[in-house]
């Protein structure tokens, strides 16, 4: 089937897609946006969090034609929202603060802190980013490094996000 | 509304998206042996892990009849419909169903609980379902809607067995019917960490006080998760401790309750469990675990009763 949706502010069509497929197969596999990252594929790690009509989802585990006409933000978008030539100031936190080791995890946890830290006024406080951050898993250990950079991101003058 | 197409395993399947209640359920009695989906937390998991393959999709997240709440006047029920999520149960419904909205705080992640719906846990009917141990203590029904009609099902009544519920094969569950809380309801689960966890075990319990004058001398709500083949009631438990608190005047004293009605409620809780050991835990781990979560549950939720009660307490 053919399946239109908002990505990113852009009118993406997909055709031939399979009607079991997920969003995130479409994204990766058919619109050339591999920034969402495959690994579970049953919503444990949230490595493909996008958000979906503002919302954060596991792009595994919606179907793709639960997407058609619906507004997607990925990693990719961030950098879109930042300026081309700029990372996101989200982006820019998870390198100033050490927060990426291989990095697979990474664009999840961005649209995610993403998402929380538009939606907070301040810095959130830890338990608040911890509990957001529940749902991304990252196995290089590297969970403090990446409370720090969402913190950075939340403190640093300007509205971050 | 339909559209039909190979998959990458050469199979077709449907993708069926209604736009009304009336047309999701016509789209059911046509093709009975299409999946309703809605989070997808569930069925997409086993589709892409071919664990599943089904001829059609039936996609619910454009039926708007299917995502509000509301609370009915005067009987004191609040009709859940299928698609209200577990994020909105937390934001919403903390109030009117505290138990319920506890439990929703208990699944998954953030993600999961964006997505996830109550009808979704129902249908799927896992013994490990957060909202099933809180619908059974609160004597919750399911609506499920047919091309023949529609028909409530005492959630009691509803699981089966493992992953099996009462549904006919062209019903759809609309919606959930939950009696308002007229006291304080508890739930606890049992996981290896604190987020994305399916449940060892969990239980429910809520207290419906006696009311003065009207004849009713208050009663015992309990629901067992994850230790059974299907989510289950504790009524030997219920009895005894609604027994308890109307022989010895404790609605009306709310005095403390005596350790031995503690530990002997916690005892029935766990008696009345039928756990297996599998890869979460053993059968005897979770009826140990059992007894302290209703011993735990019931503490808690009689501190907060006579805290309403304005009732003093000393040490």
């Amino acid at each position: 089937m053919r399946v239109t949706m908002t990505v990113n502010g852009e009118t993406m069509t997909a055709d031939n897609v399979w009607e079991g497929e997920s969003l995130l197969f479409v994204l990766r596999e058919r619109l050339a946006l591999p920034g969402s990252k495959n690994a579970c594929e049953q919503g444990e790690c949230g490595s493909c969090t996008v958000l979906l009509d503002d919302v954060p989802v596991c792009a595994c585990l919606v179907a793709a034609g639960q997407a058609a006409g619906r507004q997607v933000l990925t990693v990719e978008g961030l950098r879109a929202l930042a300026g081309q030539e700029q990372l996101h100031p989200v982006q820019q936190a998870f390198i100033d603060a050490g927060a990426v080791q291989c990095g697979f995890c990474t664009p999840g946890l961005i649209v995610q802190a993403y998402h929380l830290l538009r939606h907070s006024r301040g810095v959130p406080a830890d338990p608040d980013i911890r509990e957001a951050l529940a749902g991304n898993l990252c196995r290089c250990t590297g969970y403090e490094k990446i409370l720090d950079a969402v913190r950075l991101a939340a403190g640093r003058p300007g509205d971050a996000v | 509304m339909t559209r039909l197409s190979l998959g990458k395993h050469g199979k077709a399947m449907e993708f069926l998206q209604p736009t009304t209640l009336a047309e999701a359920i016509e789209a059911k009695a046509a093709h009975p042996g299409a999946v309703p989906i809605a989070g997808g937390t569930d069925v997409m998991v086993e589709i892409n892990f071919d664990m599943r393959r089904p001829g059609a999709l039936l996609d619910l997240t454009r039926v708007p009849e299917l995502t509000c709440w509301e609370q009915a006047s005067g009987d004191g029920v609040v009709r859940l419909g299928a698609g209200v999520t577990y994020a909105r149960l937390i934001a919403e419904l903390g109030g009117l169903l505290p138990g319920l909205a506890m439990a929703a705080r208990t699944v998954g992640s953030p993600q999961i609980r964006n997505r996830g719906t109550i009808g979704g846990n129902l249908g799927a009917a896992s013994p490990a379902g957060d909202c099933h141990p809180v619908l059974l203590a609160a004597g919750a029904a399911v609506q499920a809607a047919s091309v023949r009609g529609t028909r409530l099902i005492p959630v009691a009544e509803f699981f089966l067995a493992p992953k099996r519920n009462a549904l006919h094969s062209d019903e759809l569950i609309t919606s959930v019917l939950v009696p308002r809380a007229r006291g304080p309801q508890q739930f606890a689960k049992i996981g290896t960490r604190n987020a994305m966890v399916i449940a060892v075990c969990a239980f429910a319990l809520e207290l419906r006080p006696a009311r003065v004058g009207s004849g009713d001398e208050g009663s015992v709500g309990t629901g067992i998760g994850s230790a059974g083949p299907t989510p289950l009631r504790a009524p030997a438990a219920e009895e005894f401790l609604a027994g308890v608190l109307a022989d010895a005047g404790l609605w009306e004293s709310a005095g403390p309750l005596p350790d031995p009605v503690l530990r002997r409620f916690a005892e029935l809780a766990a008696a009345a469990a039928r756990p297996i050991d599998d890869v979460r835990g053993t059968a005897a781990y979770r009826r140990h675990a059992l007894a302290v979560l209703a011993r735990r549950t019931l503490a808690w939720a009689w501190d907060s009763y006579r805290a309403g009660r304005g009732a003093s307490r000393c040490g």
